[in-house]
């Protein structure tokens, strides 16, 4: 090259100067655990299924959801979504409303006839599962499709557990439920009704079975005497709750009571407004904050003119009425009473002061351990007996379905990992995402879409569904609020805003690399990713 | 407006672009083939935001013209961190020759093309401030009042950094430089003095001024494509935080000039033939002390008795910037 007047040296690109050596630590590219999944007793990978959500693909969305929790139309139903109370969003507007778009999935599933992908090759071994709930049908699912061979021994004569029999239909259509259930049995799990376990060894050697999940729930209704009352009038909320299933509808009367502050006291009150009491009331013995029931249930229950009766025990029962004593607080947060009396009329009284677990079946397995009417397991799920496990409302834990749908799971892949002499080893969890690794400039204002409600009319008088669906644009809008917290949405962010074309784009889906030998590590990739999936690490130097 | 906002993309409204948005919605910078007209290895500092800018605009002007593009460039930071001999990490056309007469190189670089017939081929000339609104102001004014076919960019980061942080004419009052110490009775730079080049430039009456942050990108590469459409003198103003002058954290760059945005400071505006057109509205108003704050060369503004009149002088500044340039949204009654 012929150069000019005093110029000695060819020019060169800066490309030889390697600014990756003033680098003191550098970004690396990360999966934060987004806190919903944190959040979910299922165990749902819910940024995930969002993910596919987001651009419609609600087929993947949903195959992605079934690989935590097989009942999504269900659980979108009858979750109390801590995912949502968890959600980063809240910070910035309002949470996701998570729980409707897992329904509208759910919808879409049973609507298309999506099916489950099918089961690993043959295991050749056989499990018991004991109970149809959702602990026993999660369990079934997981392990069916592990390649195991499955049969639900169920006591009752329809499947589903707390889910028929603890759940009204205006909750949880039947329909709904009878069609998620059918699909995990068309995997090829067998169901037998009416074949209640009496005595778990028996029932394995009968059946060649090689391991036993146990979840028979907790049926039985707790129990108190109330003093004077008629014996006749006072009924249990389990019982009620399952009759109202069958032939036989309960007898309530015009004016019922419903002794307890659980949401299973919430659901009695409602079902029995819409049965046809004039006056439905719960009778609680401490304050509203201190009620267990969720509060939009308490919402839904006050705005349907059901009344609740705070700080208040029922003293003794009477003709057609009952006699409640006013209680206070005391210092310790526990009810007092104070001597005032108040006489309301009652056709019928109902306890809803929680369930025991029918534990007969363990007659004779002296090395499972029962404490406080539950069974004892450890971190697998495995009781004290060698190869029999136990999940739901049986074990120790807050008594929700997604409990129960979590349980199943993760008794199932110890399940699974015992069958094949290969112990299931938990994955380690990814740290936190919180909300202070969001920068939330880059999410437009975007509020919470309410979920529609039928009217009041037919709220209070017939079993119809209280909560309507999302529509298919409004849960794709839903969806699309996710902040896809600490996970890669490939905004492009990192690769637009480095000063030193230090980042790799690496094609559609394929996310970024950072290229270290020009990364100066100034960290504005870093600082400017929405959701906070890059971290700076320190060199080693 | 040349920008609008997508509503209903919320994951990515705001982002460079992500999948949800159509590729034509997305930034020239989300391209993995984009120009990348300032290359890696050049010597910034981390977290520079004039190396940022340089090839945010540049870029998107290499897409507006094909490729059909040359850049005269002034003395300063970006000269050179970008062309220490014999190299060089630009990958455009590029001319430097003095500190002062960026625009009239730029003028006959201009009319070099169309004497050749070669008017498909466009001229960007480029500077900081210093080169801009102190030195190179006399040959900038005549390229406008010519009206010659340029678009010229200013990369305003407030201070000569190159020799040391000395003030220029676009220092903001109360900084702090090696030349406007904060010592005294009225510690760093002056009030009353400096320029806001955007506003001369529109008294020219010239066919397109502009002013854009590295802090949105959507905006700034509207506004350079904008000006490639129209032919005659253009002016182009960015703000570009220095994280060495300015005493902010190099990964604060683009938070420091969104902040300059979102407390009115800075206002972010376009102008067509002297009058305003649009501006960007400011999202989530801040108090300037937030905006201070981040700064070390406002430092001695928040030591143990903080100098709130100072602060509140500055307040005034940014409130009669939203008033004059209406920044802040009307209010729904």
């Amino acid at each position: 090259m012929k150069k000019s007047f005093a110029i000695t040296l060819d020019p060169g690109t800066s490309l030889a100067n390697h600014t990756g050596s003033w680098r003191t630590s550098r970004p690396v590219y990360t999966n934060f655990l987004p806190p919903c999944n944190a959040a979910c007793p299922a165990g749902e990978d819910i940024q995930g299924w969002l993910f596919h959500a987001e651009i419609g693909n609600y087929e993947k969305a949903w195959q992605s959801l079934v690989e935590n929790n097989p009942i999504p139309a269900i659980m979108g139903r009858v979750c109390y979504h801590p995912c949502e109370d968890s959600c980063n969003r809240k910070f910035i507007d309002e949470p996701v409303s998570i729980n409707s778009v897992e329904r509208f999935i759910g919808d879409e599933a049973l609507r298309n006839g999506w099916s489950f992908e099918k089961p690993k090759p043959s295991s050749g071994k056989r499990v018991l599962v004991i109970g149809s709930g959702p602990a026993g049908l999660s369990a079934a699912y997981q392990l069916v499709r592990a390649g195991h061979k499955v049969e639900i021994h169920e006591a009752g004569s329809m499947s589903g557990g707390m889910l028929r029999f603890g759940i009204p239909k205006y909750r949880l259509p039947r329909e709904v439920l009878d069609a998620e259930i059918k699909r995990i049995l068309d995997l090829g799990v067998t169901l037998k009704l009416n074949t209640k376990v009496t005595n778990i060894p028996e029932a394995m050697k009968a059946g060649k079975f090689d391991a036993v999940f146990m979840a028979v729930g907790a049926h039985v209704g707790k129990h108190i005497e109330i003093p004077d009352a008629d014996a006749n009038k006072v009924m249990d909320a389990v019982s009620v709750l399952r009759s109202m299933e069958g032939e036989e509808k309960p007898m309530l009367g015009k004016r019922v009571v419903v002794y307890g502050g659980g949401n299973t006291a919430i659901d009695v009150a409602r079902s029995a407004k819409r049965m046809g009491a004039t006056d439905s009331t719960i009778v609680y013995r401490r304050t509203r904050e201190r009620m267990p029931a969720t509060v939009s249930e308490v919402d839904e229950v006050l705005e349907e003119g059901i009344k609740i009766k705070w700080l208040s025990t029922i003293k003794h029962g009477g003709e057609s009425e009952i006699t409640v004593e006013k209680m206070k607080l005391d210092d310790k947060g526990f009810p007092q009473p104070t001597g005032e009396l108040e006489t309301l009329k009652a056709d019928s009284v109902v306890l809803a002061l929680g369930q025991d677990s029918d534990l007969s079946l363990l007659e004779g397995l002296s090395d499972i351990k029962i404490k406080d009417g539950m069974v004892e397991v450890g971190s697998d799920m495995m009781t004290g007996h060698s190869g029999v496990f136990a999940g739901g409302d049986m074990v120790p834990s807050d008594r929700t379905v997604a409990v129960a749908v979590g349980h199943g799971k993760k008794a199932a892949r110890y399940i699974d990992g015992w069958l094949r002499g290969k112990a299931y080893i938990l994955p380690p969890k990814h740290e936190l995402a919180s909300f202070e690794k969001i920068n939330p400039w880059y999410y437009s204002d975007a509020p919470r879409t309410a979920r529609p409600m039928i009217d009041m009319q037919h709220r209070q008088s017939t079993f119809d569904e209280v909560q309507g669906g999302l529509e298919e644009t409004i849960a794709l809008f839903e969806a699309r609020r996710c902040l896809s917290c600490g996970n890669c949405f490939g905004c492009n962010n990192c690769y637009s805003v480095c000063p030193d074309n230090a980042v790799i784009k690496l094609g559609p889906g394929r996310r970024f690399k950072i290229n270290l030998d020009y990364c100066k590590g100034c960290g504005l990739c870093v600082e400017e990713c929405p959701c906070g999936a890059i971290k700076m690490v320190q060199e080693d130097i | 407006m040349s920008y609008q906002i997508k509503k209903f993309y919320q994951t990515g409204t705001l982002t460079a672009g992500n999948r949800l948005l159509p590729s034509e919605d997305h930034c020239v910078q989300t391209d993995p083939k984009r120009h990348n007209s300032l290359d890696s290895g050049h010597r910034a500092c981390q977290g520079c935001g004039e190396a940022l800018g340089t090839r945010y605009a540049i870029d998107a002007a290499m897409k507006a013209t094909n490729g059909q593009l040359i850049v005269a460039n002034a003395t300063g930071c970006l000269e050179v961190f970008s062309t220490p001999y014999p190299e060089t990490s630009w990958r455009v056309p590029w001319v430097h020759s003095l500190f002062g007469n960026t625009a009239a190189v730029a003028t006959g670089l201009a009319a070099a093309m169309r004497v050749k017939g070669k008017s498909d081929i466009r001229v960007i000339a480029q500077g900081g401030d210093g080169g801009t609104t102190d030195i190179g102001f006399g040959c900038l004014s005549g390229m406008f009042e010519r009206n010659d076919d340029v678009l010229y960019i200013c990369y305003d980061n407030q201070a000569y950094m190159n020799t040391g942080i000395q003030r220029s004419s676009a220092t903001p009052a109360a900084a702090r430089t090696a030349t406007t110490m904060a010592v005294g009775d009225s510690p760093g730079n002056a009030f009353g003095q400096g320029k806001f080049l955007p506003t001369i430039a529109m008294a020219h009456g010239i066919p397109y001024v502009a002013t854009a942050t590295v802090s949105d990108l959507h905006d700034l590469e509207a506004k350079v494509k904008r000006a490639m459409e129209i032919r005659g003198a253009r002016y182009i103003h960015i703000l570009v935080p220095c994280p060495l002058g300015w005493g902010t954290a190099s990964c604060d760059t683009i938070r420091v000039a969104r902040m300059a945005k979102e407390t009115g400071i800075f206002p972010v505006f376009e102008a067509e033939n002297g009058e305003v057109t649009s501006v960007l509205k400011i999202r989530k108003k801040q108090p300037i002390a937030a905006y201070l704050k981040m700064q070390k060369r406002y430092v001695h503004l928040f030591k143990k008795s903080p100098k709130t009149d100072v602060i509140a002088q500055l307040q005034e500044i940014a409130d009669d910037n939203i008033k004059k340039y209406g920044l802040l949204e009307e209010k729904c009654s």
